[in-house]
């Protein structure tokens, strides 16, 4: 528990601190906001167009945001003080070594994935996906106004990508790793002696492949059954969907590789946990 | 008195240098609301009228908003760092302790810079969240909302430039871990897949490039001092500008054209 309460009251962690309150408030005021909007029908455009004058009405609003948040500011920075440890020394390294608190979703990410992964194509993807967004949801509805009934796809997608995968993994990132990168329970002492067996094995292994060659081809074909039979098997499917005509193949098969990416991290995450799977796919290059 | 009053203020408000820098009047109407928004460089960014919706706390988190006020923070309270500091491995760290011990205000001077820094980064993930939630980024809002992906990578760039500067063990092995994700990028890092490892080396791979050296050195504080200070905020500023005049352009911040 000490563990924990030195790890509350170190001033960098403090931002982390204001986001457990801050994202639940602001997922409910926008949770309000949705059913209040389902409940009673959309805004009409009218009201959507309704203009009021910059000046006084945005001014003012800006002007008494920014002195409010001026004030917190100020607040914050007479109470806590920014950290500063002892000068930098490259011959000793801190034990667990963390990178800023907003990487620590991606750090998180190096326990499942290798770090050219984990370090490089995911946080690409995760790029290009989030400019690719407007390009590939279709959907016009939901312009302007908070909902949950116009699109509720791009809205679990997104909302599961973002709380779960970026702020949750923050946190944990945070909060409950230790020396070795170990998980520990905000009550656990930080054993830096703490010894973690490791005995995950491949995929392969698991199911009694032993031979290299045959595991490699093994391997390749479950992660690309697992791009192309789900997105095959739904489009056969689901021909007729007049949302998936519109749509369109292309834009089909990107949202689904985006999507099947995106959904790997937690799918690795429960190999991991609960099969004590290392890697799907070992091939003499990489290894996923 | 009352009287006497609002006549001193009429007959500022009415002479050849008032008039000369203010070019509009005061009467309630809505052509002087608009003209005090054309005819101002500030406020200009603005549209003379925006949509009731807009004004609403409710609707925007004003983090947007939030967001530009804290890099505005960071600027000031960055140049004014910048007079203390030198980015040489030698000095960084002494400079920084004088900052806390010496120099008066120091302490806090560095304080707002670093907290503003980290709330620059809690609204604009907020402000991604808030336009997502609304579908703000649907038609014609397409490319601004891909601007705007590349304005929240520059707030996580400029606060991780920053994170080395304090030169303490902080700084230094927050940065080393990060920067060590470079060399395993495929092809053209050091550890990654498919890299010929005869060509590419520790001493010329992007993580290389990023550092300047094969580890987080003088070099590096150097690079990332520079990225940090200048280079960086000047694309930052000038995709803002973007971000803000299409804003605009693309009518207003959400709802229909």
């Amino acid at each position: 528990m000490d563990n924990f309460l030195l790890l509350i009251e170190k001033p960098d962690n403090v931002p982390i601190l204001a986001m457990l309150f801050l994202i639940p408030f602001f997922i409910w005021l926008a949770y309000r906001q949705a059913r209040q909007t389902d409940r009673t029908g959309v805004p009409s455009d009218a009201a959507l167009n309704d203009k009021v004058y910059v000046w006084p009405y945005l001014c003012r609003n800006e002007f008494v945001c920014a002195i409010i948040i001026m004030l917190i500011l100020a607040v914050w920075s007479i109470m806590i003080d920014a950290p500063l440890e002892e000068m930098s020394n490259p011959a000793k390294t801190p034990n667990p070594s963390k990178a800023p608190w907003y990487f620590l979703a991606l750090q998180e990410m190096l326990v499942y994935f290798d770090p050219w992964i984990a370090g490089v194509v995911l946080p690409g993807l995760i790029i290009v996906g989030l400019i690719a967004i407007p390009y590939i949801d279709i959907n016009p509805k939901g312009k302007g106004y908070y909902t949950i009934k116009e699109r509720p796809f791009a809205l679990a997608v997104f909302s599961f990508g973002f709380i779960v995968l970026w702020i949750v993994l923050m946190i944990v990132g945070t909060f409950l790793r230790g020396p070795g990168w170990n998980l520990f329970l905000p009550w656990e002492y930080w054993d830096p002696h703490k010894l973690v067996p490791l005995t995950n094995v491949n995929l392969s292994e698991f199911i009694g492949i032993q031979d290299a060659m045959t595991a490699n081809f093994f391997g390749f074909a479950v992660v690309a059954g697992y791009f192309a039979l789900g997105p095959i098997f739904y489009f056969w499917k689901s021909k007729s969907n007049k949302f998936l005509q519109e749509l369109g193949l292309v834009r089909y098969v990107i949202v689904s590789f985006l999507f099947l990416c995106m959904m790997a991290l937690p799918i690795k995450m429960i190999l991991r946990l609960a099969l004590n799977i290392k890697y799907v796919w070992v091939s003499p290059w990489f290894n996923i | 008195m009352n009287e006497e009053r609002k006549g001193l203020i009429e007959k500022i408000t009415n002479s050849d240098i008032w008039k000369s820098i203010f070019r509009h009047g005061y009467e309630k109407t809505g052509r002087r609301y608009t003209l005090q928004v054309l005819q101002n460089v500030w406020l200009h960014l603005h549209p003379p009228r925006i949509s009731r919706h807009a004004l609403n706390f409710r609707f925007t988190w004003c983090m947007g908003g939030i967001t530009f006020l804290m890099f505005l923070v960071t600027a000031v309270t960055g140049v004014l760092l910048m007079f203390y500091y030198r980015p040489v491995a030698e000095y960084a760290f002494r400079d920084v302790q004088a900052l806390e011990f010496d120099i008066p205000f120091g302490m806090l001077l560095r304080n707002m810079h670093r907290w503003a820094a980290h709330g620059m980064v809690i609204s604009v993930m907020l402000h991604m969240f808030r336009v997502f939630l609304t579908g703000s980024y649907k038609k014609p809002r397409e490319f601004n909302w891909a601007v705007g992906v590349i304005l929240l990578l520059i707030t996580f760039f400029l606060s991780f430039t920053g994170y080395l500067l304090p030169w303490d063990q902080l700084a230094l092995w927050a940065v080393t871990v990060g920067t060590n994700m470079a060399s395993a990028t495929p092809v053209l890092g050091n550890e990654g897949p498919f890299t010929p490892t005869d060509i590419i080396t520790q001493s010329n791979d992007v993580r290389f490039a990023l550092l300047g050296g094969t580890i987080v050195g003088p070099s590096t504080l150097l690079r990332f001092y520079i990225l940090h200070c200048i280079a960086v905020p000047l694309v930052a500023s000038v995709l803002m500008a973007l971000h803000f005049w299409r804003v605009r352009k693309d009518g207003g911040i959400s709802g229909p054209l």
